[in-house]
């Protein structure tokens, strides 16, 4: 059918200010835009210099997650930020957020956290919706059907002075996920295993939607794990279809719309989804059904096995070999014999409350192994609050974890929180490239269940023979 | 923004594939609140050991690779984060062009607003520059060409509006303001509002 479109084109298409030319790029309209401490110091001096305010302060929503510690406090008057230059970051972000008229999550607010976490979280992130933030893994929000992608510091400037974007339209990829996931296999080694799939680079120049039964059956946090990770597959965007589990997830929460708006939101979100005979640049499929936990063994998520299969021999490849080498990893025997040091369970990846009960779940009545330092860092303050409510800290403190205030921590260690030279690290996050958890740390990416499985084991371990 | 149409250097060679951002600038140096200085920290990790010191066998350690700015990198090349600390780092310690069989999208965005030019080729041409490395290269932004030492022209593509803003050192900032009026009319007239 003629003028089919996928829900990506409806997104796009409606909030295309200028159309795109052979010489000049769209000028695209954003919704939201998210802002941090990293990314955006730079951009706010540009607009210093030229003398220009931010446009649209009222579409702007600021936090601090990167470089803030996550030690535990007693009261955010307690706070010690790492490092001088953390500590002037932070300090320039209050500064700008102030001078500029932005609403800052910063200490002191319960509803600081990670930027992807609080999004959906306060039901700022909607369908339909265009959002960016000097952020890759603003992908994270297109879970929700929304157009969401990371920008750099220039572009967060364009955004802060005219609320809008010069972008080149992206093809689309679309992701057919048939069967249903197995007990012990989450949504976060479903994407590690569509990485491994198409690989890091697979989705460069695409925006990918993730569709079909595997996709549906999943809750809004699981989605949001599979989308966070698009860019890892060098997508620009992920993008999973509105359907009633997003509706529920919004309805009530802080900052979505009540009343008659919110069943005007809902009756035009649900023209949101690609229509039937919309069509694809590219379609891939996988199933899910036959899924085991998937854990990493290189430098790239790409580089991703089973967790009882055999690290595969690549080693003719010098990139692979490198990779390989770094890792101090095997070929030819699976990552469960391999010692764990470090256990971090956080990150915009697999930081939200079911992420934490299901590290719970596994962890409830074992102990961490002797040697192993297991980090819970909660995606914000308001998930640690409600963890705390259901007794899952006493679960994480009695096994031997250590409880954290929320922040993105261990993930890129730019807050103090980092693995130590030559360790190894099984971790919930994004990255498993050289050096990203700190100089020298060896990444192994994995779900929350297998993270808490290898605290107990003391090496990479399958969750499944923890599960009651 | 200044002008640039066209760069002649030798090249120098990083073949690993998936360099990504983390291994171009690590995270523990992104605390700045400048665009400045940051190409003593480009690739820090592969360029210094533990204790600072230069790690020589690193190309960039190289005494050939001294003024080199042209970097011949592996395939997906600047995947990972969004940081533009990366285009400022490369741009900071010298080298302009980077060429590679994929450029990973969003770090090519960032370099095409600070000037570094991202070129890809096909993987024929990528495996001569791979094992050539040290020729002389000379590249015009105006042409979108890169022309070999033997005066072979190979063409590569380059968004026409990038590439017309760098060679007239126009700022895209100012090019999106000149939409200001078109902006607050969708603002008026879009059927819902965010």
């Amino acid at each position: 059918m003629r003028g089919a479109k996928t829900l990506f084109e409806k997104v796009w298409s409606d909030h295309v200010v200028v159309d795109e030319t052979r010489d000049t790029p769209a000028v695209l309209y954003i919704d939201l835009h998210l802002i941090h401490e990293v990314t955006t110091p730079q951009a706010f001096s540009v607009l210093q210099q030229h003398d220009l305010a931010v446009r649209r302060p009222d579409l702007t929503l600021a936090t601090m997650d990167h470089s803030t510690p996550t030690t535990p406090v007693s009261s955010f008057k307690d706070v010690k930020v790492v490092g001088a230059n953390a500590a002037r970051q932070i300090a320039r972000m209050e500064e700008n957020c102030r001078d500029f008229g932005i609403e800052l999550l910063g200490f002191g607010s319960e509803q600081r956290g990670i930027v992807h976490v609080i999004g959906p979280e306060l039901g700022a992130t909607q369908p339909g919706k265009t959002i960016v933030c000097g952020d890759s893994h603003t992908s994270t929000h297109g879970a929700f059907g929304a157009l969401a992608f990371g920008i750099g510091t220039t572009e967060v400037g364009h955004v802060l002075a005219t609320q809008c974007l010069l972008q080149r339209k992206p093809r689309t990829l679309a992701i057919n996920v048939d069967g249903h996931l197995p007990a012990g296999v989450s949504s976060k080694d479903l994407i590690l295993a569509i990485i491994g799939q198409i690989g890091v680079d697979g989705g460069t120049g695409h925006v990918i939607e993730y569709r079909g039964p595997a996709i549906t059956a999943l809750d809004m946090e699981a989605r949001m794990t599979i989308c966070n990770m698009s860019i890892e597959a060098g997508a620009r965007a992920g993008m999973i279809a509105p359907d009633d589990v997003t509706f529920e997830y919004l309805q009530g929460r802080p900052r979505s719309p009540r009343g008659a708006d919110w069943d005007a939101a809902v009756a035009r979100w649900r023209e949101l989804p690609s229509d039937a005979d919309a069509e694809f640049d590219q379609s891939v499929s996988i199933s899910a059904a036959q899924l085991e936990p998937m854990v990493t063994f290189g430098t790239n998520p790409g580089m991703v096995v089973g967790i009882n299969e055999p690290v595969p021999d690549n080693t003719g490849d010098p990139s692979y070999r490198k990779a390989l080498d770094y890792m101090r990893v095997p070929t030819g025997k699976p990552l469960t014999e391999t010692t764990v040091d470090v256990v971090f369970v956080g990150s915009c990846t697999n930081s939200r409350l079911s992420d934490l009960q299901q590290a719970a779940n596994i962890l409830q009545g074992h102990k961490i192994a002797d040697g192993v330092r297991m980090l819970v860092v909660p995606g914000s303050q308001q998930i640690k609050k409600e963890a705390e409510a259901l007794g899952l800290d006493r679960i994480f403190i009695a096994s031997g974890a250590e409880w954290r205030e929320s922040g993105c921590s261990m993930c890129l260690g730019m807050n103090g929180d980092t693995v130590s030279n030559g360790q190894l690290s099984v971790s919930t996050s994004n990255r498993n490239f050289e050096g990203r958890q700190g100089i020298g740390a060896r990444t192994v990416l994995a779900s929350p269940m297998t993270a808490a499985a290898s605290a107990i084991a003391g090496r990479v371990a399958d969750p499944r023979q923890y599960l009651s | 923004m200044q002008s640039i149409t066209r760069i002649q250097s030798k090249s120098v060679v990083l073949p690993t594939r998936d360099i990504d951002t983390d291994q171009i600038i690590p995270a523990r140096f992104l605390t700045t609140t400048s665009r400045e200085g940051l190409g003593q920290f480009l690739f820090h990790d592969l360029r210094f050991d533990k204790d600072g010191e230069k790690i020589t066998s690193f190309v960039l350690n190289q005494p050939a690779a001294e003024g080199c700015q042209i970097l011949i990198g592996g395939n997906n090349f600047g995947c990972g984060s969004s940081r533009e600390h990366a285009p400022w780092a490369l741009l900071d310690y010298g080298i302009r062009a980077v060429v590679s069989t994929e450029i990973a999208d969003i770090f090519r965005n960032n370099s095409l607003k600070n000037g570094l030019i991202p070129i890809v080729v096909d993987t024929t041409m990528h495996q001569y520059l791979l094992q050539n490395p040290g020729i002389d290269l000379d590249i015009s932004i105006a042409d979108a060409t890169l022309t070999l030492p033997d005066g072979k022209v190979v063409e590569f593509p380059i968004d026409r509006f990038a590439r017309y803003c760098l060679v007239k050192g126009i700022d895209q900032l100012g090019y999106l303001r000149e939409q200001l009026d078109t902006i607050r009319n969708f603002e008026e007239t879009r059927p819902w509002t965010p």
